[in-house]
Formats: C-alpha cells, structure tokens, sequence
C-alpha cells in the first residue's frame, strides 16, 4: 500500500505500470485519474490547499479501511497539491485483487472518501476571479452507499 | 496554549493560516465564542458553524468536543478532494 501526496505531477504510464507489475497474486488491478476539468476553457488554474500531517493520516485510514472491506493485495493513492493547470491530472487511485469486482468496488470505495474526507480544498482560478469549490451534497451522499 | 489552524476560505477571512491561542476553553464551541468575542474577523469565519468542519489533533471532530489534552485544533470548510 503506497500513499504520496505530492507537489509534483506524476507519470500516470509509469506509475500504473509499476503498480500492475508489482501486484503479485493479484487477477485484476483498476486505476482511476482525476483530471482538473477547465470549466469549458474558462479556467487559467487550480490551486489545492492541503493540511500536512493530517492529510496522509486520513488517506492512510481510508486505504486500510478499503483492505479490511475487500480482497485487495495492494492498493496506491497518489494526490498533488498546489497549483495545477486544466488537464493535469490531479490524483489516481489503483487496487490489485485476484477477482474485478473488488478492485472495482474498493477504487470506487476509495474515491467516494477521498473526496469528502480526505482534507484538500480546491480553489477554481478563472479569467475573472477565483472560487473555492463548494462540497456538493451528492458527494457527502454518496459514503451513505457503503 | 492550543495551536489553532485555518485553511481555504476560514483561513483567508481570518487572515493568518495558524496562530497560538492562550484559552482555558473547555469546548471548541467555547473556543469559537473566544476567538468571535476578540475581533469581527473571527465573527466573518465562523458566522455559519454548518459550513464548518473542525478536526483536533488531526482527527474529525465535532464543535462540542472537549479540548482537554488538545494540542492542536483545526478549522475548515467542508473538503473538496479527489
């Protein structure tokens, strides 16, 4: 199990293959990318806030809660901070299990946390003016799923 | 002597991202109250308590948790990963 979050972009090639080659006794590795959307080309950047210290800890507990509820044989999270341009990819998730629902499931499982309990803040810098993106209430909704 | 953190826009409105507090606050909700009672900047972060979040070494908490032990609290809005 590997956690990074990180300032520096990542090689999604890189990094999936690492993770597939790695994943001994594993049938089935999933990976998901988030990607900073540009708000149909209205966005110049994204800036993500972080709080050192507590932001592995809360990754960390969600990665080994996914291990207790599925068969994972591994599992990464990588997440950058800072300042990020349209396209970038802002995060992946992988897992490695002998069978795809639960590295289907645990990725979803995992994305649903990361998103409403992991502590990043996203600010959305535009040609005029900069927001912080609100939490929607479907994303607090959907942990009631699991 | 507690350490108080801000991020997003709580940090912003209050104007530094951490500071020390010298509070004999039983609660975090006491600890607001303080912190509201000082200055109208505090009053601009914490006006809407349900659009808050507040974590105490590190761990989501809740404003009617007590700050016995705490060393460090933190506030923030609601989180926006992934």
């Amino acid at each position: 199990m590997r956690v990074a979050v990180q300032e520096a972009p990542f090689d999604l090639g890189a990094e999936a293959a690492a993770f597939a080659a790695g994943a001994r006794g594993a049938g089935a590795v999933v990976t998901f990318t988030g990607l900073v959307r540009d708000n149909g080309g209205r966005l110049a950047a994204m800036e993500i806030e972080h709080y050192p210290g507590m932001t592995e800890k809360a990754i960390a507990s969600i990665v080994d809660e996914a291990v207790r509820r599925w068969a994972l044989t591994d599992a990464l999270v990588i997440h950058r901070h800072g300042r990020l341009g349209a396209d970038e990819p802002i995060m992946m998730v992988a897992t490695a299990a002998p069978h795809r629902a639960d590295a289907f499931a645990a990725a979803e499982f995992l994305m649903d946390y990361l998103k409403s309990r992991a502590p990043f803040w996203k600010k959305e810098i535009g040609a005029d003016g900069a927001e912080w993106v609100a939490a929607k209430a479907t994303d607090e909704a959907a942990l009631g799923r699991w | 002597m507690i350490d108080v953190l801000y991020f997003a826009w709580v940090r912003e409105r209050i104007g530094v991202p951490r500071e020390r507090v010298e509070t004999r606050a039983e609660t975090v909700a006491d600890l607001v109250a303080e912190l509201c009672a000082r200055e109208d900047r505090y009053q601009a972060a914490f006006a809407d308590r349900q659009s808050l979040r507040v974590a105490l070494d590190q761990e989501l908490s809740s404003f009617d948790a007590p700050l016995a032990g705490v060393r460090e609290v933190a506030f923030f809005p609601p989180m926006t990963g992934g």
